[in-house]
């Protein structure tokens, strides 16, 4: 049995974990389990500290977790908060809480809200060359297609760049809030945390930052181009989504979902 | 070696990584379906990769740009851009619209197919670093539409009446689409598929 010091961790049965002689399955030795190495050191009895390989299927399903990437079946121990465990197979981040999260995101996600509607109606971008001048806002940046055939183009422009990053922040704030308040979740909390986390690679909002980066040097030589306030918004709005990013751990949230 | 929620008979959630027994078919907690692995997602992900393919073609045969100055009017795919670009001395600026535009999405096409391939096939290249493959693919993916972006802005605010203007050519809505197709070709893959063979490799070589 590999237990860690701080009971992170357990290991079912780990009969069969390590055959070699001189493994220590009664880990009593705190300066070894702390790794949670046995003491003879064999590379096989190398346990991550958060996450116990499953050996045999005895404890409750709702104690154990599938890694979604590649399928590695682990009995999840006590994980404090900063701590996080990974996946051993494919490292995939699995586990991650943090304190006071669900304030904070709320907190990032109100924020973002904010910057996100303020900055459709604020100059994005102007452009200013032989004595002519243009400046346009998101709104119209994502209109530059309507032009025929391309209308679609435009909707979907619209959609990645404001539409999704928004609705994702809104469906946080519906999972988030009343869990924060410990208050059964809202009906459909459950279907909004998944669809927020589907659309999370289709929200574009730091891409298109990027992109006016682009744009930038393509027209350096060309003409002056002065960056507007939505412009400053939305590059804030991109740090606040990361920082809120780092802050979700989605086993608490399914977690708390599940209550 | 680790032990598969299949190997125990168990299936886990791709959505909130909830473990089930094998018979559930939909997850209570998130309200996902559930399939230990999805062998059927190959061919969804061959259909949005053919479809992504096919949209790469038109995106490269006709104009992205169209400039027009007071003196000529210009309509450029995206790789003359470039090489527009390379002509005036920004090979700075050139090199990363090729790289951008041109190498990542044949990359892309290359890893997916290989990926697909190396699952139904069997491959060389270790679980591992086929893993690591895919999570470049996946996270690359999104931004190839930087361009369609870059377009946009330049077509919005370039519109200085007879001094220049710039308008969007049709390819950016076949770029557009390629880009969404290949993203959703990466998405359809079951990447548990890549590790399963590492685990169980007679039950595979039998199957292929």
């Amino acid at each position: 049995m590999l237990s860690g010091q701080r009971n992170v961790a357990r290991v079912i049965a780990s009969s069969s974990h390590c055959d070699l002689p001189g493994h220590d399955t009664s880990s009593q030795n705190p300066k070894n389990n702390m790794a949670g190495i046995c003491s003879a050191g064999h590379c096989c009895c190398r346990a991550n500290p958060y996450l116990a390989i499953m050996e045999t299927p005895t404890p409750p399903l709702d104690e154990l977790i599938a890694c979604p990437h590649c399928d590695a079946l682990y009995h999840v121990g006590t994980i404090k908060k900063g701590e996080r465990a990974k996946c051993e197979r494919c490292h995939a981040k699995l586990i991650a809480p943090r304190k006071a999260a669900g304030a904070h995101i709320i907190a990032l996600a109100l924020a973002s809200v904010v910057l996100v509607v303020a900055a459709l109606f604020l100059p994005f971008i102007g452009i200013s060359r032989l004595g002519f001048s243009n400046q346009a806002t998101i709104l119209e940046i994502a209109w530059a297609f309507s032009g025929g055939p391309m209308l679609v183009l435009s909707l979907a422009t619209l959609g990645l760049i404001v539409g999704l990053p928004l609705m994702r922040l809104l469906l946080t704030l519906y999972t988030l809030i009343p869990l924060v308040r410990d208050r059964p979740p809202w009906p459909g909390a459950a279907r909004a945390f998944r669809l927020s986390e589907q659309l999370k690679p289709w929200s574009m909002a730091e891409i298109f930052v990027i992109g006016c980066a682009v744009s930038l040097v393509k027209l350096g030589d060309l003409a002056r181009i002065e960056l507007g306030p939505a412009f400053f918004m939305f590059a804030v709005l991109v740090v606040l989504l990361v920082i809120q990013d780092t802050f979700m751990d989605r086993w608490s949230v399914w977690k708390a979902l599940e209550k | 070696m680790s032990v598969t929620a299949r190997d125990k008979g168990l299936v886990g959630c791709r959505h909130c990584a909830r473990v089930w027994p094998m018979e559930k078919t939909r997850c209570d907690r998130c309200g996902a379906r559930l399939i230990s692995r999805d062998r059927a997602s190959l061919q969804k992900v061959w259909a949005w990769w053919l479809a992504g393919v096919m949209a790469y073609i038109p995106a490269n045969v006709y104009p992205m740009l169209k400039t027009r100055t007071l003196f000529s009017t210009q309509e450029d795919t995206i790789i003359a851009g470039a090489f527009e670009l390379a002509k005036y001395g920004s090979y700075g600026v050139a090199a990363i619209i090729l790289i951008a535009s041109v190498l990542i999405p044949l990359a892309k096409f290359f890893a997916i197919a290989y990926l697909a391939l190396s699952v139904s096939r069997g491959a060389t290249m270790p679980a591992r670093r086929r893993f690591v493959l895919y999570e470049v693919i996946e996270y690359i993916g999104r931004w190839s539409m930087i361009d369609v972006f870059v377009v946009a802005i330049l077509s919005a605010i370039v519109q200085l009446s007879v001094a220049a203007a710039i308008n969007p050519g049709i390819a950016a809505i076949a770029f557009a689409l390629s880009v969404i197709f290949t993203m959703l070709a990466a998405q359809s893959f079951d990447s548990r598929l890549i590790w399963d063979r590492i685990d169980t490799p007679e039950e595979d070589s039998a199957r292929g």
